[in-house]
């Protein structure tokens, strides 16, 4: 542990006086007169997908149909259907070949498209990833004005695991071209139950 | 309101037109003006070098010849800045920040202290105007593309007063034509390059004019004009205020 | 002799066309993320709270990295100390070793690639595989990155293409960037399922919670992370935050400074190692403490490493991220590298205009342009330019410290330009070399003051 030692007490002995923490005043953040509409254009913006449902039903039919037509599909929440927790731990080399998955978002971001998923909703950490296909379900109420409220509202202790996700999965590596599909989902479709 | 020029060396030496409109501009303006005749150089050039310790001898002799003034103004944000910043002595202190806090460019000079709301003066041309980035980012003589705030010119208030002007905006409005003191030396290649592609975009403007609030920016743009035997002539802001045409 | 900037840079220059596109396409990226924070009236007050949290942070740094430490155990993740690169290196291929590590993977990590693990792992006969498409482009060409945030950005489309076809068989002269992803995504695919070990970078550690977040946009990260059943995550001592409520503050203001975009894909919060695997953190030093303690220096610590000052800096667009020879190009570059290695870097502070741009868009409110101000006193003090520029300066300082001598010389040098203007307008001036000399007046300003005082 020589190191560790090493370094704090280099490091107590150059940081600087005490500077005080600033004093966030989040009456001069920006305000969004319909956040569901803010939500919308800014998702649109990162290259994802959003319809607005009134009725759960819309999304079961959906997922029944995928099921039936015998797709390689993970559904993870519970109001949607059955879940097939055994489907969730198959091996990396299995969920390679996963097409889609429902996850549930907790909280959505206006400002930015940003959804909220923590590791007890996506069951196994990998499955927003690796598949081809992302569908967020996020309700209505949920959905917040900046980061900041979003931060106020989740606490990000209590999961081992979660993650913001806005859009599909990008890259403009190559000349700067936008590509979506690097690495993880090709589409994030999130639905917002009114 | 006794105001001291203070004229950069290279001005004085290579652009005196510059220093000469200056003047008359500010003793058009009701100002009373002197040109302490020591003066020499503000230092900036080997401050930027990174031998600003041998910029003592500078120091000294500015504090010398401005002290006994209300106001201090120059025709070139660079050196303004400068000293605005840096200007520094051990044996009289309170001389130097009082200097600290008088001296101006000509530009906010006109339009903060003198609050200049019409100048007596025409010019029938399209400019091309170049912000330095001293005076711009330095001396805050115009807002900045970087930053979030409400968008202002000082320099463009003023030419938008000058009858028969027709001012021009590049597209890259504020970007550093790479003169950079002792860097258009050193980096010799990449500064050309950059004032070449400033230049470009005036070209596209058709200007007939490049001006800017900075002698050293048009001593470099106009050197690359010259080499291409470009048509565009450079001209200080000072010297269209100043002209009657 | 060291190639130095200047030299590269006119290197690069040589190729007009390349140049100009370079300088477009990162001048795009500079409008985007003008675009992107105009959309946000408080943009000016979240750089001043990111800049004011890190400057509390660095002034409690050594209290918080404890906090985080202790956390951060509490959580199940195996926090190690690195006092340098070399130590940082030692204890991953510890790791490697102890496992019997065949397969690895990295995500975007300029701490790696400061410690240059890639090199050290290869010579002892480990492969990483860099999953970043930028980065697996460049290190299939055996190049270092020359941006941080966009490493292949120095190539064009047909050079990816040519060596996507050497190297993973894609369609000769398909350069399609389309086509070229989605080669390098079913390439990395296979990788990414047959790791043992994901390597990773840090955007942000919270004290507070002991966990770090990584931010991406293609999703590697979280792909390496989650199917290798040992993730080790590397972060600077810089990395700190103290509250998960600051995240907020930073994740506003880190994509839309790097590329426009409101916030990157992926914002991955690692709190606890996953389901059977094994979570390490390597805290690095290697040279930050000591940079804590430069006065003038130390905020650059404050960096997020969004790159906004490369992109918006003209000497970067105009001559490439190589010709600041080293690890961390651009401003930042200059500003940090001679902290580590002043002889090798004494060029870089000079690689600019000091035009400002670069202090002015930094979302934490580094005085980059200042620092490398102080840097050129600092270099010269230290003895690290040469003899020819010190004797110069010595020369121009003492005729223009003396009014009467600078106005002698001044009279003598325009004389000596008007009657022999082929004495200056020669070679060995650089001014000349693409510049005309400014044409010499009869008389100074001075001389006509003097005749026309009233
Ligand atoms: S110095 Fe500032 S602008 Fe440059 S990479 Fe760091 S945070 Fe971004």
């Amino acid at each position: 542990m020589l190191s560790k030692e090493k370094i704090l007490q280099v490091v107590a002995a150059n940081q600087p006086e005490f500077v005080p923490l600033p004093e966030m005043n989040h009456g001069c953040l920006i305000e969004y007169s319909d956040l569901c509409a803010q939500f919308k254009t800014a998702s649109e913006n990162v290259g994802a997908t959003v319809q607005r449902i009134n009725d759960i039903q819309v999304l079961k039919e959906e997922l029944k149909k995928e099921a039936e037509a015998g797709r390689f599909i993970i559904n993870t929440i519970a109001g949607l259907g059955t879940i097939n927790k055994q489907a969730t731990l198959l091996p990396a080399a299995r969920l390679n070949q996963l097409e889609k998955v429902y996850i549930k978002g907790t909280i959505g971001v206006a400002e930015n498209a940003a959804v909220w998923v923590p590791e007890s909703n996506m069951l196994n950490r990998l499955l927003p990833f690796i598949a081809e296909h992302l569908v967020l379900l996020l309700e209505k109420k949920n959905i917040v004005t900046t980061l900041h409220e979003a931060y106020q509202r989740i606490d990000i202790s209590t999961a081992g695991f979660g993650v913001f996700i806005a859009g599909p999965s990008k890259t403009a590596d190559i000349e700067q071209s936008l590509v979506t599909g690097a690495h993880g989902a090709r589409s994030t479709k999130v639905y917002i139950l009114e | 309101m006794k105001v001291a020029l203070f004229i950069p060396c290279y001005i004085d030496q290579f652009y005196p037109q510059v220093g000469i409109a200056t003047l008359q501009l500010l003793k058009r303006l009701g100002c009373r003006v002197s040109f302490p005749l020591q003066q020499s150089c503000c230092g900036q050039p080997m401050a930027n070098s990174g031998f600003a310790t041998r910029s003592k001898g500078c120091d000294n002799n500015f504090i010398d010849n401005f002290k006994h003034f209300d106001y201090i103004v120059a025709p070139s944000g660079s050196c303004v800045l400068h000293i605005k910043e840096h200007l520094k002595s051990e044996t009289h202190p309170e001389e130097a920040a009082h200097i600290r806090g008088t001296i101006y460019e000509l530009c906010e000079f006109l339009t903060d202290i003198l609050q200049v709301e019409y100048i007596k003066a025409s010019f029938p041309y399209k400019v091309g105007w170049h912000n330095s980035c001293h005076g711009q980012r330095g001396l805050y003589l115009s807002s900045m593309s970087e930053t979030v705030s409400p968008e202002f010119s000082k320099p463009e208030r003023l030419l938008n007063m000058v009858r028969g002007l027709h001012l021009s905006i590049p597209r890259r409005k504020d970007e550093c034509c790479g003169f950079g003191g002792i860097f258009c030396i050193s980096e010799e290649a990449l500064s050309v390059k950059m004032g070449t592609d400033r230049i470009k975009e005036h070209e596209l403007n058709e200007v007939d004019y490049i001006s800017s609030a900075d002698v050293s920016c048009l001593m470099h743009i106009e050197g690359i004009l010259k080499r291409n035997k470009n048509n565009i002539k450079t001209i200080h802001i000072a010297e269209i205020l100043n002209s009657k045409l | 002799m060291k190639t130095t900037h200047a030299a590269l840079a006119e290197k690069f220059i040589a190729n007009t066309a390349q140049t100009d596109w370079h300088d477009r396409t990162l001048w795009l990226v500079r409008q985007k993320r003008d675009k992107a924070v105009h959309t946000l009236p408080e943009w000016e007050i979240l750089r001043e709270w990111a800049s004011q949290i890190k400057n509390h942070t660095l002034s409690q740094l050594s209290e918080y990295l404890s906090e985080f430490e202790q956390k951060a155990k509490a959580n199940g993740i195996v926090v190690h100390w690195a006092a340098d690169a070399e130590e940082h290196n030692r204890i991953i291929y510890k790791i490697i070793r102890k496992h019997n590590i065949q397969n690895i993977v990295k995500s975007k990590s300029m701490l790696t690639e400061e410690c240059q693990l890639n090199k050290y792992l290869e010579q002892k006969g480990i492969e990483v595989v860099d999953t970043d498409l930028g980065e697996r482009i460049v290190q299939l060409r055996k190049e270092p990155p020359s941006h941080i945030v966009l490493p292949a950005i120095h190539l064009k489309k047909q050079e990816v293409s040519e060596t996507f076809h050497r190297y993973l068989k894609t369609e000769k002269g398909n350069h399609d960037p389309q086509y070229l992803t989605e080669a390098a995504r079913q390439h990395l695919r296979t990788k990414f399922i047959e790791s043992q070990l994901a390597i990773t970078g840090v955007n942000f550690a919270v004290a507070e919670t002991g966990g770090f977040v990584i931010c991406t946009n293609e999703g590697n990260a979280d792909m390496g992370a989650h199917i290798a059943a040992v993730h080790i995550a590397c972060m600077g001592i810089e990395k700190i935050i103290p509250k998960a409520r600051h995240l907020a503050v930073f994740l506003r203001l880190l994509a839309r400074s790097a590329t426009g975009q409101p916030i990157t894909t992926y914002s991955s919060h690692f709190q606890q190692p996953g389901p059977g695997q094994e979570l390490h953190i390597v805290i690095v030093d290697n040279g930050r403490s000591k940079h804590l303690g430069r006065k003038d220096f130390r905020n650059s610590l404050k960096c997020i490493r969004c790159a906004a000052c490369f992109n918006t800096c003209p000497v970067y667009r105009k001559s490439g991220g190589y010709s600041y020879h080293s690890s961390i190009t651009g401003p930042l570059g200059a500003i940090l590298n001679p902290n580590t290695d002043m002889k090798a870097s004494a060029d870089l502070p000079f690689a600019s205009t000091l035009c400002g741009s670069c202090s002015h868009v930094c979302p934490v409110k580094i005085d980059i342009h200042e620092q490398l101000w102080k840097w050129r006193q600092v270099i010269v003090a230290e003895g690290y330019v040469s003899r020819k520029k010190k004797t110069g300066m010595k020369i121009i300082s003492f005729v223009l410290s003396r009014p009467s001598f600078y106005r002698f010389s001044g009279k003598a040098g325009r004389w000596i330009m008007r009657t022999f203007p082929f004495l200056l307008k020669n070679k060995l001036n650089p001014w000349f070399h693409s510049r005309e000399m400014p044409e010499a007046p009869k008389q100074s300003f001075r001389d006509w003051y003097l005749k026309h005082k009233p």
